[in-house]
C-alpha cells in the first residue's frame, strides 16, 4: 500500500509542478503549485511525520501560496502571460545544472555507508514533541536567530507599508480625499 | 475483537460525506426558520408541512438550473473552484472525532476516520486550504466583483487563521497534546476548558465565524457592497457546492468548539456522551444563526482592525499568561 501511495503522490507532484513551470496561464501555474504543495504533505504523512505534513499544509498552502495569490491579482488572469526567452539554452543549462546538483547533494548521503542519525528520535515522544526536543536543544541558536530575523522583517514591512497609516480613506468624505490628493 | 480495516475507513468516509451533506441541506432550512422566527416571520411554509419539503424543492431547483459559465472566464478553474471548497470542508471533518468509540457486531469502531495525533492542526490546515475555493472562483470569473471578493478572501483567511491558531495555543499548552481525543479525555478529569480559558473561547468563536464566512464577517459575498463577491457568476449546483462547503465548515467549527471548550463527548450528568455532544454542536450551530439575526455586517477596514489590533494581541497576551501560570 505504501509504495503505491508514494508513486501515486510522486507522479502527481511531478506532473503538477511541470504544469506550474510550463503553463503560460497564471491561474493554472498558481493552482497547480498549491495542489502540489498539498500532495507533498501527503509524502510526509506516508513517512509518519504527521506534524511536518501539517506544517507543510499550513505554511505553504495556507500562507505562502495565499500571499502569491495576492500578488497574482495584479495580472489579468484570463489572458496568457507572454514570456521572453532571449537565451533558451542558458535557461536550460542553468536549470538543468541546478537540478543535477540538487540530486547529487541529496543522493550523496544515501550512497555513503557510514550514515547514522546524530539525533535519533526519543522513544515515546510524539511527533511534535520530537520536533520540539531537537529544535530547543541542538538547533536552539539557529531557531532564535531565525525568529529575530523574522521580527526584523516584520518591523521593516510595517515601516514600509505604514507611511500615512493614520490617514483612512474610508473615514473621510469626498472633499478631504481631494485635498489629500492635491497635497500629495 | 477485530481491528478496523481499510474497508472501515472507506465506510466512514462515505458516512461523513452522506451525513454532512444531508445536514448541510437541512441546515439551510433550519437557518431560514430560525431567522424567520427571530424576525417575527413564518419562513418557508408552502412546501410540505411547515415548509419541511423546502429542501427538496431547493435541491430540484439547484440541480436543474442552467450551469452558466461566463464567456471570458477561465473555464477549468471556474468549474474546479466550488469542488475545492466542498472537498476541503469534508477532508477537515475526517480528523474530527464526534462520538465515543463503540462496538458494533463485535467490531471495535473508533469514531474517527483518520486518527492523526495532530488532529487539531490538521483540521485548521485543511480549513486554511479551503481559502482556494473562493479565491480561485473570484479570480477565474473575469468579473470585478469576483476579484474584490477574492482579494477579501485572501485577506480575511490569512488574518483570522492567525487568531484561530493563537487562541487555540493556550488550551493546547494546558492539555499538552494536539490530538482531539486527548482534549476530550482532558475534559473528563478537569472542568470544561471554557471556564479555564474564557478569553481563548471567545477569540476562537470570533475567528471561527470569520473563517466560515458567517455574518457579521461575511465580507466575501456581502450583497450590499460587492453583489455576491466570489459567487457573483455562479449558478446551479456549483453555487450549491459553495454553500455545502460553508455549512460543513460551520459544523466543523461547532464540533471543534464542543470538543475543545465544551467538554466534548464525555457523559454529562444523566445525558450519555453521544447525545451531549449532539446537543452542544446543535447549540453552537444555533449560536451562529442567532448572531446572524442580531448583528449587522462590519466594514472591511473595521474587520482588519479587529483582527490585527484587538484579537491578535489579546491572543498573544492570553498565551503568555497561560504559560506563566503553567510554569509557576
Amino acid at each position: 500500500m505504501i509504495p503505491f501511495a508514494f508513486y501515486l503522490f510522486a507522479i502527481l507532484i511531478t506532473g503538477l509542478f511541470l504544469v506550474t513551470v510550463m503553463s503560460k496561464n497564471v491561474l493554472y501555474a498558481m493552482t497547480s503549485l498549491a495542489a502540489g504543495m498539498v500532495l507533498i504533505s501527503g509524502l510526509f504523512f506516508i513517512l509518519g511525520a504527521d506534524f511536518l505534513g501539517v506544517v507543510q499544509l499550513i505554511v505553504y498552502v495556507g500562507a505562502v501560496m495565499a500571499v502569491y495569490a495576492f500578488a497574482m491579482m495584479f495580472f489579468d488572469v484570463t489572458r496568457d502571460v507572454e514570456e521572453r526567452h532571449d537565451k533558451p539554452w542558458l535557461v536550460f543549462l542553468l536549470g538543468g545544472g541546478i537540478a543535477v546538483t540538487l540530486v547529487v547533494i541529496f543522493a550523496a548521503p544515501i550512497m555513503g555507508e557510514t550514515v547514522h542519525a546524530l539525533y535519533p528520535p526519543v522513544a515515546g515522544a510524539t511527533n511534535p514533541q520530537a520536533v520540539g526536543l531537537v529544535l530547543f536543544t541542538k538547533y536552539l541558536l539557529p531557531f532564535e536567530v531565525a525568529s529575530v530575523m523574522l521580527l526584523v522583517a516584520m518591523i521593516a514591512g510595517i515601516i514600509l507599508a505604514g507611511k500615512k497609516m493614520e490617514i483612512s480613506l474610508s473615514a473621510m468624505d469626498e472633499d478631504m480625499i481631494a485635498d489629500t490628493k492635491e497635497h500629495a | 475483537m477485530m481491528e478496523v480495516t481499510y474497508l472501515g475507513i472507506i465506510i466512514k468516509a462515505i458516512l461523513i460525506l452522506a451525513i454532512i451533506s444531508a445536514i448541510a441541506g437541512f441546515g439551510t432550512y433550519i437557518e431560514r426558520k430560525v431567522l424567520a422566527f427571530m424576525q417575527r416571520r413564518l419562513g418557508p411554509m408552502h412546501v410540505g408541512p411547515y415548509g419541511l419539503l423546502q429542501i427538496a424543492a431547493d435541491g430540484i431547483k439547484l440541480f436543474t438550473k442552467e450551469d452558466f459559465i461566463p464567456q471570458n472566464a477561465n473555464k477549468l478553474m471556474f468549474m474546479v473552484a466550488p469542488v475545492i471548497t466542498a472537498a476541503t470542508a469534508f477532508i477537515a471533518l475526517s480528523a474530527v472525532p464526534v462520538f465515543p468509540d463503540f462496538t458494533i457486531f463485535g467490531i471495535f469502531v473508533p469514531s474517527i476516520a483518520a486518527d492523526v495525533n495532530i488532529g487539531i492542526l490538521f483540521v485548521l490546515g485543511m480549513m486554511a486550504a479551503g481559502l482556494y475555493g473562493p479565491l480561485l472562483a473570484g479570480m477565474s470569473q473575469a468579473n470585478k466583483w469576483g476579484i474584490i471578493g477574492a482579494a477579501r478572501t485572501a485577506a480575511q483567511f490569512i488574518s483570522y487563521e492567525v487568531v484561530t491558531g493563537l487562541s487555540l495555543l493556550a488550551p493546547i499548552m494546558m492539555v499538552g497534546s494536539l490530538s482531539l481525543i486527548d482534549f476530550n479525555h482532558y475534559n473528563e478529569t478537569h472542568p470544561w476548558m471554557v471556564f479555564m480559558q474564557p478569553v481563548a473561547f471567545v477569540l476562537f468563536l470570533i475567528a471561527g465565524f470569520a473563517e466560515t464566512n458567517r455574518t457579521p464577517f461575511d465580507l466575501l459575498e456581502n450583497e450590499a457592497e460587492i453583489i455576491a463577491g466570489y459567487a457573483t457568476e455562479y449558478s446551479g449546483m456549483r453555487w450549491g457546492m459553495f454553500f455545502i462547503g460553508e455549512y460543513a465548515n460551520m459544523i466543523t467549527v461547532s464540533v471543534l468548539a464542543s470538543i475543545i471548550f465544551l467538554g466534548g463527548y464525555t457523559d454529562l450528568w444523566f445525558i450519555p456522551g453521544w447525545l451531549a455532544i449532539i446537543l452542544k454542536i446543535a447549540f453552537m450551530f444555533f449560536l451562529m444563526l442567532w448572531v446572524r439575526a442580531s448583528w449587522p455586517h462590519v466594514r472591511p477596514d473595521q474587520f482588519m482592525w479587529l483582527a490585527w489590533k484587538v484579537l491578535m494581541p489579546l491572543a498573544v497576551i492570553n498565551v503568555v499568561i497561560t504559560g506563566i501560570v503553567i510554569m509557576v
